[in-house]
C-alpha cells in the first residue's frame, strides 16, 4: 500500500522504527490479543483507494441526481423548514476550530463553551426560562427527554399529548418514556383544532406527570389557550411542557410566561440548512430548580468565576446525574449532542436580535395567511381546516376533488412544485389533507403560482 | 529524560478576554435586514398578527443582544480562536474519542447545495442521489462489520445504543417474552451508554466488573444469565484498549439463554479490515462515524452512529429503511414490527456523505492501514509513557500490548507528589496540547489517563506529547505548585468548581446570571 496522505506514519520505514521501539517483530504481534479464529482473513469488498479529485467527481456526480430547492418551488415543512441561512452562519460553523473540537474543557476550549452558553441564554430569552440544557438531537428527542424529566420529577406515570401531535414525534416520545410514563391523547376541538379543555379536565388525574402542547401545532395552528391549560394542569399537580418552533416566538407569548414548566423545540430554523433532515437541533429548557435538573441526565453547562477577576470560565453542573457518571441510573441518554448547530443558532439569533426576530415572524405569518387565502379560493380545496390563527404551516384539504394528495403532488411536480406533506394516512379523520409550509422565502409570485397551478389542475 | 528545549514552551493560548455577547449589545443595532412581506400581501391579509388573541401574543420582545453584522462576526471568530480543535494541534491525549483528521474534501462535499438544499420529504424521484449514498454506505458498513442491514438514523453513540436496546426489546416483545426478559447485562469497562441505553429502554441493568486480569470472568457472566436475560450490551475493545478474548464465549452464553448481543463498536478503529463483529456472532452493533470514520466532532456534535444488524432483526429497524429495487432507491416504511422512530427523519446526513467519501479515499487497504498505524502509534506511546516517573499501566502483566488506546494511572504520582490527573490536565493545555481523556465513572483505574494517538498523529506528535507528560512529571516531583496552580498560559485561569453544586452560583443563561449577579466570586 502506498503512503497514505492522511496517515503520517504510513511510511514503511517509520513503521519499522516504531515496531522496533515497541519491541515486536511484526505488527501481527500487536493484534495477538484477538483470537486467531476471529481474525478476518479476506479482503473487504470495498472500492479501492481513490484520489481526492476522483472522490470529488464521483460524489458530486451522485449528488447531482438530487434536485435542490433552487430548481423547484417547495411547500414542504413538517419539522424541517426552509428559511434563509445568513452567510455568517455558514462562515462561523465552517471555522475549523469549532468544526473539529470535541471534549476539551474550558481551559482549552473556552470559545465553544462561551458560544454554547450564549446559545442557552438566547433560548432562555426566547422561551422565558432560566435553565437551558446541553443541546440534543431534534425537537422529537428533546420532547421525549422533556416528558421523561416530567415523569421522574413528579413521580407520576402518565403524559397527556394533543391528538394533533405528529405520529412520528409521538413514536419518539414513546420510545424515550419507556418504563417511566405512557402517553394518552387529549381530543381537539373539531372547529378550531385547539386542545379540548373539557376532555383535558376529564383525563387529568393524580397520575398525570405533564400535559404536553405544541406551539405552533403540527398542523400549523397556534394553540392560544396555553395559560388556561397551564392552570388546569397545575391544579392537579401536573406540569405543563410546551414544544415550540423558535421563530414563532418573535410574535407568540413565551411559554415561561403562560405557565410552562418545561420547554422543548427545534433549532433547525436558526441558521441551519434543511440538509435532508440531517441538520436538526433539539433544545430543552426548564425551571432553574434542582428538582427539575435532578430529573434529567442531560449535561448542564454553567458560567463560573475564575481566579482572575473580570473573566469567566464554564463547567458542568451536578455531574453525578449525567450518563457518564450515573450509567444505568441516569435519567436520560445523550452523550454527543449538537453543539456545532447550537453555536450556529447563537450566531443566527445574534444577527436577528429582538427586532429582526419579530419582523421575521410577522413576515412568515403574513405569507402564511396569504397562502391560506389564495388556496382557499381554489375550487374543491379547503385551506385551512381549522379556524385559528396559523404560523408557517396550515392544512390543505382536497376532499372536494376526486383526487388524492399524492395525485396532486405528482401533478405539481411536473410544474417543478413540491406540494405539502401528505397526512391522509396519519390523520384519516381529516380526509385527504396535506400540510403546506410558507416562510419568508416564499414570494407573492410563488404563492400565486401554487394557487394558479392547483386551479389549473382542477380543470 | 529532561524535557527538550522545544518543551520550554512559549505557547500562549489566544486570549481575547471576549465579553459575553450580551455585554456587547447596543440598543437599536441590528445584524440583518429582514425581508418584509410583499405590500400586496400586506394589503390582502392586513395585520394578521392581531388575530392572535392577546393572551397568546408576545408583548415584550425577547432580550436578545443587538449587534451589527461585523460585530457578530468578530465575536464568534474570536470564540472560535479560543477553541482547540483537531486541526489546532495535538489531541493525542483524547482517548475513546478517536480524534483523527477530518479531511477537508469531505466537508466541501457536505456543503454542496445538492445536499444542504434538499428537503427530507421530497418525492423520492428528486433525491435519488442522496438515497444512493445512504444505501451504499449502509452496505459498506455491513461489509466492514459482517452484518446484514444498516440504519443511519441514530445521531450519536448513546442514541445508537438506545436504538439497539429498543430493537432487543421489540424482539422479545414479538416473541411474547418481554415480561420475562427484563434484564440487560453490561460490562463496566464499556462506555456508560451501554448501561444508560437499556435502562432508558426500560430494562433492569446488571453490571459485570473485571477480575484481576482486566476482563470479567466467564463464570461471572454464566451466573448472571437466566430466563430473565434480554441480552448483553457492551463495548469491545474496551476503553482500556483491551480486546476481550472471551467475546465469542460470552455471545454463545447469551445466545444459549435466548438473549441477543449488541456490541458497541465506538472503538472500532483498530479493527477495520481485520475483525468483524458480525463474524464473532454479535446480533447488533453500531459505529461512530465521528470516530472511526473521520467525520468532524463539531465541538460535541452532531455525531452520527449507524447501527448494523443481522437479517433476523432487520424487521425491527427504525423506519424508513432506504432500499433499492435494482432500478430505484426508495424509502421502505412497510416494516410492521419496526421499533418506530428514535428521532425525526433519517439521521445526520451530512456526516453520512462525509463517511462515504472517506471510505472511498481510504479503500479497503487504506482502512486496514489506518487501523494498523493506529495500533502501532498506541503501542509506541505505551512503551514511552511507561518510562515516565509516576505513570503506570494497570493490567500491564496480562495485557502488555493494547489496541487503539491504553488506560494509564498517575495514582503513584498523586501519592508521591499530590499531582493527579486533574492538575495534569490543567497543566498540559499550558503546553499547547489538548487535555487527556480520563475515564468514565466508576473509576476502576485510580487517577486514570486514556490517550489514543489514532493514525493521524505523526511519530513527532507522539514524541511531543510524551515530552509534555515528562515535563509535567518532572515538575510534579520538583515544583508541584506550578502544576497545581495551572493553567498559566490559557485563555482563563483556574475555575471556581464549587459552582457545579451550588444553586446560588450556577447560571445556565445570562438571564439567570443577571439575577444571581454578585454571587459569582472565586472560592476554592
Amino acid at each position: 500500500m502506498p503512503v497514505h496522505q492522511y496517515i503520517p506514519n504510513s511510511h514503511p520505514e517509520v513503521k519499522k522504527q516504531m515496531l522496533e521501539s515497541i519491541g515486536v517483530k511484526s505488527v501481527d504481534e500487536l493484534f495477538a490479543v484477538i483470537p486467531d479464529k476471529l481474525i478476518f482473513k479476506n479482503k473487504l469488498n470495498l472500492p479501492n483507494q481513490t484520489s481526492e479529485p476522483q472522490v470529488r467527481r464521483h460524489v458530486e456526480r451522485i449528488l447531482s441526481r438530487n434536485r435542490d430547492s433552487g430548481e423547484m418551488l417547495s411547500f414542504l415543512g413538517s419539522g424541517c423548514w426552509p428559511h434563509y441561512v445568513p452567510t455568517v452562519c455558514d462562515e462561523i460553523n465552517s471555522r475549523s476550530e469549532f468544526l473539529t473540537a470535541y471534549t476539551g474543557d474550558a481551559y482549552s476550549d473556552l470559545g465553544r463553551f462561551q458560544a454554547l452558553f450564549e446559545f442557552q441564554s438566547m433560548i432562555g430569552d426566547l422561551v422565558a426560562m432560566d435553565a437551558v440544557t446541553y443541546p440534543t438531537y431534534d425537537w422529537a428527542s428533546a420532547a421525549g427527554d422533556a416528558l421523561r424529566m416530567a415523569a421522574i420529577c413528579t413521580g407520576r406515570s402518565n403524559v397527556l399529548t394533543p391528538r394533533t401531535i405528529s405520529p412520528e414525534k409521538l413514536s419518539v416520545i414513546t420510545n424515550y418514556c419507556r418504563g417511566v410514563a405512557r402517553t394518552q391523547f387529549v381530543n381537539y376541538d373539531p372547529v378550531t383544532g385547539q386542545m379540548d379543555v373539557e376532555d383535558l379536565k376529564k383525563k387529568l388525574s393524580k397520575e398525570t406527570a405533564s400535559v404536553y402542547i405544541e406551539n405552533p401545532s403540527y398542523l400549523g395552528f397556534i394553540e392560544t389557550h396555553g395559560n388556561e391549560i397551564a392552570e388546569i394542569a397545575h391544579e392537579k399537580g401536573a406540569l405543563l411542557t410546551v414544544g415550540v418552533e423558535p421563530l414563532s416566538l418573535g410574535i407568540l407569548a413565551p411559554p415561561g410566561e403562560y405557565g410552562a414548566d418545561i420547554v422543548c423545540g427545534e433549532g433547525q430554523p436558526l441558521g441551519l440548512h434543511p440538509s435532508f433532515g440531517g441538520a436538526s437541533l433539539g433544545f430543552l429548557a426548564c425551571r432553574d430548580d434542582e428538582k427539575f435538573l435532578s430529573a434529567t441526565g442531560h449535561r448542564l453547562v454553567s458560567i463560573a468565576a475564575t481566579k482572575r477577576s473580570g473573566e469567566w470560565g464554564f463547567l458542568f453542573l451536578l455531574p453525578e446525574r449525567s450518563m457518564f457518571a450515573a450509567r444505568d441510573k441516569a435519567a436520560c441518554i445523550t452523550g454527543t449532542g449538537t453543539l456545532l448547530w447550537a453555536i450556529t443558532g447563537a450566531v443566527y439569533l445574534s444577527l436577528l436580535g429582538p427586532s429582526g426576530l419579530r419582523e421575521l415572524a410577522e413576515t412568515i405569518m403574513k405569507n402564511t395567511s396569504y397562502a391560506m387565502k389564495r388556496l382557499s379560493e381554489v375550487p374543491g380545496v379547503r385551506a385551512p381546516l381549522f379556524h385559528s390563527p396559523h404560523f408557517e404551516e396550515f392544512t390543505v384539504n382536497f376532499d372536494g376533488t376526486s383526487r388524492t394528495v399524492g395525485d396532486f403532488n405528482k401533478a405539481l411536480l411536473k410544474y417543478d412544485i413540491l406540494g405539502g406533506k401528505d397526512i391522509s394516512k396519519e390523520f384519516s379523520e381529516l380526509g385527504r389533507t396535506a400540510i403546506y409550509c410558507t416562510t419568508e422565502m416564499h414570494t407573492k409570485e410563488d404563492i400565486d403560482k401554487l394557487a394558479s397551478t392547483l386551479s389549473e389542475l382542477m380543470k | 529524560m529532561r524535557a527538550s528545549t522545544k518543551q520550554e514552551t512559549t505557547y500562549r493560548a489566544v486570549n481575547w478576554n471576549e465579553p459575553i455577547i450580551y455585554q456587547l449589545s447596543k440598543a437599536g443595532r441590528r445584524g440583518s435586514a429582514i425581508v418584509a412581506a410583499d405590500p400586496e400581501i400586506e394589503k390582502a391579509v392586513g395585520n394578521v398578527v392581531l388575530t392572535i388573541p392577546d393572551r397568546a401574543r408576545r408583548k415584550i420582545s425577547p432580550a436578545l443582544p443587538e449587534l451589527s453584522e461585523p460585530e457578530v462576526v468578530r465575536h464568534f471568530l474570536r470564540l472560535s480562536q479560543e477553541t482547540y480543535g483537531v486541526d489546532s494541534g495535538i489531541s493525542v491525549g483524547v482517548g475513546t474519542c478517536t480524534m483523527k483528521y477530518n479531511p477537508k474534501v469531505n466537508d466541501a462535499l457536505a456543503r454542496s447545495r445538492k445536499l444542504t438544499e434538499i428537503h427530507p420529504l421530497q418525492d423520492e424521484d428528486t433525491v435519488q442521489g442522496i438515497l444512493e449514498i445512504i444505501y451504499t454506505l449502509g452496505k459498506w458498513l455491513c461489509e466492514i462489520s459482517g452484518m446484514d442491514e444498516a440504519s443511519m438514523h441514530p445521531r450519536s453513540g448513546a442514541h445508537a445504543v438506545l436504538t439497539n436496546a429498543q430493537i432487543i426489546r421489540k424482539y422479545h416483545e414479538c416473541n411474547g417474552e418481554l415480561d420475562q426478559r427484563d434484564e440487560m447485562i453490561t460490562i463496566v469497562l464499556s462506555h456508560p451508554c451501554n448501561g444508560a441505553g437499556p435502562a432508558v429502554a426500560g430494562f433492569k441493568v446488571i453490571t459485570l466488573y473485571p477480575n484481576e486480569d482486566g476482563i470479567p470472568d466467564v463464570e461471572a457472566l454464566k451466573t448472571s444469565v437466566s430466563k430473565h436475560t434480554a441480552g448483553l450490551m457492551m463495548t469491545d475493545p474496551y476503553d482500556t484498549g483491551v480486546f476481550d478474548r472471551n467475546l465469542d464465549e460470552y455471545i454463545q452464553i447469551i445466545h444459549d439463554t435466548g438473549g441477543l448481543v449488541a456490541i458497541d463498536q465506538a472503538n472500532a478503529n483498530p479493527l477495520l479490515g481485520r475483525f468483524r463483529i458480525g463474524d464473532a456472532g454479535a446480533d447488533l452493533c453500531h459505529f461512530n462515524l465521528h470516530k472511526s470514520f473521520s467525520t468532524p466532532h463539531g465541538s460535541s456534535g452532531p455525531g452520527s452512529s449507524p447501527i448494523c444488524v443481522k437479517s433476523e432483526l432487520s424487521r425491527f429497524l427504525p423506519v424508513p429503511v432506504v432500499t433499492y429495487d435494482g432500478a430505484k432507491y426508495y424509502f421502505d416504511y412497510d416494516r410492521p414490527d419496526t421499533i418506530g422512530k428514535t428521532a425525526s427523519f433519517y439521521g445526520v446526513i451530512p456526516n453520512v456523505v462525509r463517511a462515504y467519501a472517506w471510505i472511498l479515499s481510504m479503500g479497503a487497504e487504506g482502512l486496514k492501514e489506518a487501523s494498523e498505524v493506529a495500533v502501532i502509534n498506541s503501542n509506541y506511546l505505551i512503551q514511552k509513557l511507561l518510562k515516565i516517573r509516576g505513570v503506570t499501566l494497570p493490567w500491564k502483566e496480562s495485557y502488555p500490548r493494547r489496541l487503539q488506546e491504553a488506560r494509564f494511572s498517575v495514582q503513584k504520582m498523586k501519592e508521591e507528589t499530590g499531582i493527579g490527573v486533574d492538575a495534569l490536565n490543567r497543566r498540559i493545555v499550558d503546553l499547547g496540547i489538548q487535555r487527556c481523556f480520563t475515564a468514565h465513572e466508576p473509576p476502576i483505574v485510580p487517577e486514570p489517563l486514556t490517550p489514543e494517538p489514532t493514525e493521524s498523529n505523526s511519530k513527532e506528535d507522539i514524541d511531543h506529547f510524551v515530552d509534555a507528560i515528562q515535563q509535567i512529571s518532572d515538575e510534579a516531583y520538583s515544583d508541584p505548585a506550578i502544576v497545581e496552580d495551572a493553567p498559566h498560559n490559557c485563555s482563563i485561569t483556574k475555575i471556581d468548581m464549587s459552582t457545579a453544586i451550588d444553586p446560588n452560583k450556577w447560571a445556565m443563561t445570562w438571564r439567570a446570571y443577571v439575577k444571581k449577579r454578585g454571587l459569582l466570586q472565586f472560592s476554592s
